[in-house]
């Protein structure tokens, strides 16, 4: 493949017009830490947005950071951090799904793949936090959405759209994000040695408390022990997390209340500190997965469901998985020989429970090939999609074919 | 003003008796309403300076017949333009004299509750406030709270991305809508998310939510209900400037807290609420502050420790801290009812609705103050201070001539200054009729394009709410051709890796 590497914006305003003009498709990527997820894109070109580098504005009072899409998302969240603030959608890296280190990824991926992490069902996802976007589209023009306010309804918002589009609508050149204070205390809260279904119905109840949870987790056995900062306490047993933040004194009042409200399901230890932090920074990335390299599914469904999904798939095959969003995420490793990587049977268990999506974030090219790593989606859904796709993208130049077939 | 809609299809208003009798045949007995003294009932919505009969209007019950209307509508070339409970501030459900006016009342039912998955599924005619009274009774609500919660229907909401006084904590619509159930126009049912997060492939629930009624028909909204927090208490603060409250609230959020609300009025908001509903405000206040603070007892009780010492330091001249419920409740009910106090006041009022920086409010109230002289028009302002939405009222009196224009030309100019200090046109009450015509203030005429070809995926024909949002709706065989430069671009220039 030939790379080309703009400088700026501009730079790729120009590489995406000759694209255009001489029809020719190119792969878009900043670190290309998320290369591995959706089909094979095989184009003879590609764009290296990671010159596009730099943080261009960021009031801490204003809550509010705009920066070039080339940006390592490191480099924010190390300037964020010295400002006691963050990105609260708590953005995964994918490093350590793919054996990698952490720390590469840029903010234009972040937002591509509408990255979230376990607050996400308390904070949302990266599509949650964009405030507005600058973009050139596979037509070879440029285009702002949005802007640095948080509150806009002036027109279509065009930065929501763009999330989890995998760079194949346009080539965003730099966005905006929402911004928020870092929590000033952190505790978790770890009940060993429950079953799936149990642990799951104890995280659902506890989050429609008004502890305020922000992270709600079921580790089982198999997965648990593989996070060190939990073994402690979980002990070679299946580990439930719970996870609260916030101010101290509101922190040590909501544990108390949230121990005594779980102390009838076992024994509840508590983890502080930056042993907590790396656990959920574990849960967060999937990293419990990281020293195999059978296909890894991300399945989401309405929470309590998620156990149903796993008894389905477990009786007959063989899988690990944990479950994290209060147990409606579901991450599952096939260790099964299966030749489409259990894809039709995850599939038929998703929608038996009355709907969610299941896609695949690890697999061979030669499985993202064979089987939809996007959940495939119904006629008229489908039509709508690729007519979206052809509005801004036309002539199919930006990573074609990489969340479906045709597009 | 004058506004220029879409210029009614002669053959669609020449073709209204088979219209009215096909839609019958779609929905039997009072669905379809044809008498005009009825359909002058719909001819406004929150916006009422602008009025207009619709055609004809159809009230549906069930999505089937949702699906078919609107597919004999594309079929036939009518145009459409969806209702809610028509509280729209900027005219998004403004009739068309040749299109069907289709009312969504009737579907007024909550579908289901889940406590466990913590989302309620509802029909989009309930009221905002209908999901949060379904699901109180096991302490449950629903967050965002626009102003006319009472009334305004959450199908009506998810078509404004409606926002509210708790959105800088709890967010808008957008974030607490995890699912749709949508109607294209050429009648195909289509539903988006659900119950689970992150819908897949593009994000068309996020495209939808703010769309304004033009881009499909909202059947069915799947949305996160949330336990309320175990209490709330309120801090009233009087400050002698807008620039020490500006501090203030700046100061309040480097300190790490994100209040539930936070609330700015200045002194002639104050003084007509205060009139109005005797909420114990402080007259001599250039600037109120109202901050709430939710959560575990104990936290807010150590935050209002924070927030007190914070307030004392920007110079505030008097301070007040609920001590109950109907103390908390007391303070809020000038707020809320500042508008309708404005109305008191005055025999009109225009309300705007931009969104700047905070930090530049003390600069954009001195030069609103500056054109009040100018235009001659008294304005009262209040402002959600947390995420910078400005509510500027502008007094004036529709019977004195010129008046009325007066105040449109002022609300433009107040527009024009959030754009210019790095802010947008509307914060929450959406473009509608209202500024459609100031889109080019903030776009160019490429950003308008990319928009309305999303409006080209959906309705490409232009039938659905055509007239609103866009100043011109381009056909979209134009909109599709792509310029190519060939030879213009210095592109082979650029290093290669």
């Amino acid at each position: 493949m030939t790379t080309l590497r703009p400088a700026d914006a501009g730079g790729v305003l120009e590489a995406v017009r000759w694209a255009v003009a001489e029809e020719l498709p190119i792969e878009v990527f900043g670190h290309g830490s998320k290369r591995g997820v959706g089909r094979p894109v095989q184009t003879q070109y590609g764009i290296d947005l990671s010159a596009l580098n730099g943080v261009t504005l960021y009031e801490p009072e204003e809550l509010v950071l705009s920066a070039r899409a080339g940006t390592p998302v490191a480099d924010i969240e190390a300037l964020l951090d010295r400002n006691r603030q963050m990105f609260a959608f708590e953005p995964m890296d994918f490093g350590p799904l793919y054996g990698a280190p952490r720390g590469r990824g840029t903010l234009g991926g972040l937002l591509a793949s509408n990255a979230s992490g376990p607050r996400r069902i308390k904070a949302g996802a990266a599509r949650d936090h964009v405030l507005g976007i600058n973009a050139v589209s596979g037509r070879g023009e440029t285009f702002k959405s949005g802007g640095r306010v948080v509150k806009n309804v002036t027109g279509y918002d065009l930065s929501k759209g763009l999330a989890g589009s995998w760079g194949t609508l346009a080539v965003v050149t730099d966005a905006t994000f929402k911004v928020l204070p870092k929590p000033e205390s952190v505790a978790t809260l770890v009940v060993a040695g429950l079953d799936d279904l149990t642990a799951v119905t104890a995280l659902c109840k506890a989050m429609g408390t008004s502890l305020d949870i922000s992270g709600a987790a079921h580790l089982p056995e198999a997965v648990a022990g593989e996070v060190p900062d939990i073994s402690f306490a979980s002990a070679g047993r299946a580990a439930t997390l719970l996870r609260l933040e916030g101010f101290a004194p509101s922190v040590d009042f909501r544990a108390q209340k949230l121990a005594a409200a779980i102390g009838r399901l076992g024994e509840v230890a508590v983890i502080e500190g930056e042993a907590a932090v790396a656990a959920w920074r574990d849960v967060r990335d999937a990293a419990m997965f990281g020293a195999t390299t059978h296909p890894i599914w991300r399945v989401s469904v309405a929470p309590s469901a998620g156990p149903t999904v796993v008894a389905a798939l477990k009786e007959s095959h063989t899988i690990r998985y944990f479950h994290d969003w209060s147990g409606g995420l579901v991450w599952i490793e096939v260790a099964d020989p299966s030749p489409h990587g259990l894809a039709r049977e995850i599939r038929t268990a998703v929608a038996s429970v009355g709907g969610g999506h299941a896609t695949l974030m690890r697999g061979s090219p030669a499985l993202r090939a064979a089987v939809p790593p996007f959940e495939p989606q119904p006629g008229p859904l489908a039509a709508l999609s690729q007519r979206l796709k052809e509005q801004f993208d036309p002539r199919g130049i930006l990573n074609p074919g990489r969340m479906v077939a045709s597009g | 003003m004058t506004l220029a809609m879409p210029t009614p299809k002669k053959d669609v208003l020449a073709r209204r008796a088979a219209i009215a009798k096909a839609l019958r045949a779609i929905v039997p007995g009072e669905g379809v309403v044809v008498n005009p003294e009825a359909l002058r009932a719909f001819e406004s919505d929150g916006l009422t300076a602008y009025r207009q009969a619709p055609m004809l209007v159809v009230l549906p019950e069930t999505v089937e017949q949702v699906s078919q209307i609107l597919r004999y509508c594309h079929e036939n070339g009518i145009r459409v333009v969806p209702r809610g409970s028509g509280t729209s501030l900027s005219g998004g459900a403004l009739p068309l004299a040749d299109g069907v006016l289709l009312v969504m009342s009737k579907f007024n039912k909550v579908l289901e509750i889940d406590f466990d998955n913590r989302v309620a599924v509802v029909q989009p005619g309930v009221t905002n406030l209908g999901v949060t009274n379904a699901v109180s009774h096991r302490g449950f609500y629903y967050a965002p709270d626009p102003s006319s919660q009472i009334a305004c229907s959450i199908g009506g909401n998810v078509a404004e991305n409606s926002g509210g006084v708790h959105c800088l904590k709890y967010g808008l619509t957008a974030n607490n809508v995890l699912g749709i159930e949508i109607v294209l126009i050429t009648g195909e049912v289509v539903r988006l998310g659900g119950k689970h997060l992150d819908a897949e492939g593009y994000d068309l629930l996020g495209l939808m939510t703010g769309s304004e009624g033009l881009l499909a028909v909202v059947t069915e909204v799947t949305v996160r209900i949330l336990r309320s927090p175990e209490t709330a208490r309120a801090v009233l603060v009087g400050f002698p400037s807008s620039e020490d409250a500006g501090r203030c609230v700046a100061d309040i959020i480097g300190a790490g807290i994100i209040p539930g609300g936070m609330e700015m009025m200045d002194r002639p908001a104050v003084n007509a609420a205060e009139d109005f509903v005797h909420a114990g405000y402080p007259r001599d206040a250039e600037a109120l502050l109202i901050v709430e603070l939710d959560g575990p007892q104990r936290e807010v009780s150590h935050l209002l420790a924070q927030v007190e010492q914070i307030a004392r330091a920007n110079n505030a001249q008097s301070l007040r801290v609920s001590n109950s419920e109907a103390e908390r409740l007391a303070f809020w009910a000038g707020r809320k009812a500042a508008f309708p106090a404005v109305g008191r006041i005055s025999p009109d009022y225009y309300c705007m609705d931009g969104t700047i920086p905070r930090k530049e409010l003390p600069l954009v109230l001195r030069r609103i103050r500056a054109l009040s002289k100018r235009y001659g028009l008294h304005v009262a302002n209040v402002f959600h201070a947390g995420d910078g939405n400005l509510h500027p009222l502008i007094l004036y009196d529709a019977n004195k001539p010129d008046e009325l224009q007066k105040a449109e030309a002022f609300g433009a100019d107040i527009l024009r200054l959030c754009v210019e200090v790095g802010g947008v046109l509307t914060g929450e009450h959406g473009v509608g009729v209202e500024k459609r015509d100031l889109m080019p203030e903030m776009f160019n005429e490429i950003d308008l394009a990319q928009q309305e070809r999303v409006k080209c995926a959906f309705d490409p024909k232009h039938l659905l709410n055509p007239g609103k949002m866009f100043p011109a709706l381009h056909r979209c065989a134009e909109l599709g051709r792509v310029h190519v430069h060939k030879g213009e671009v210095r592109f082979p220039d650029l290093p290669r890796f």
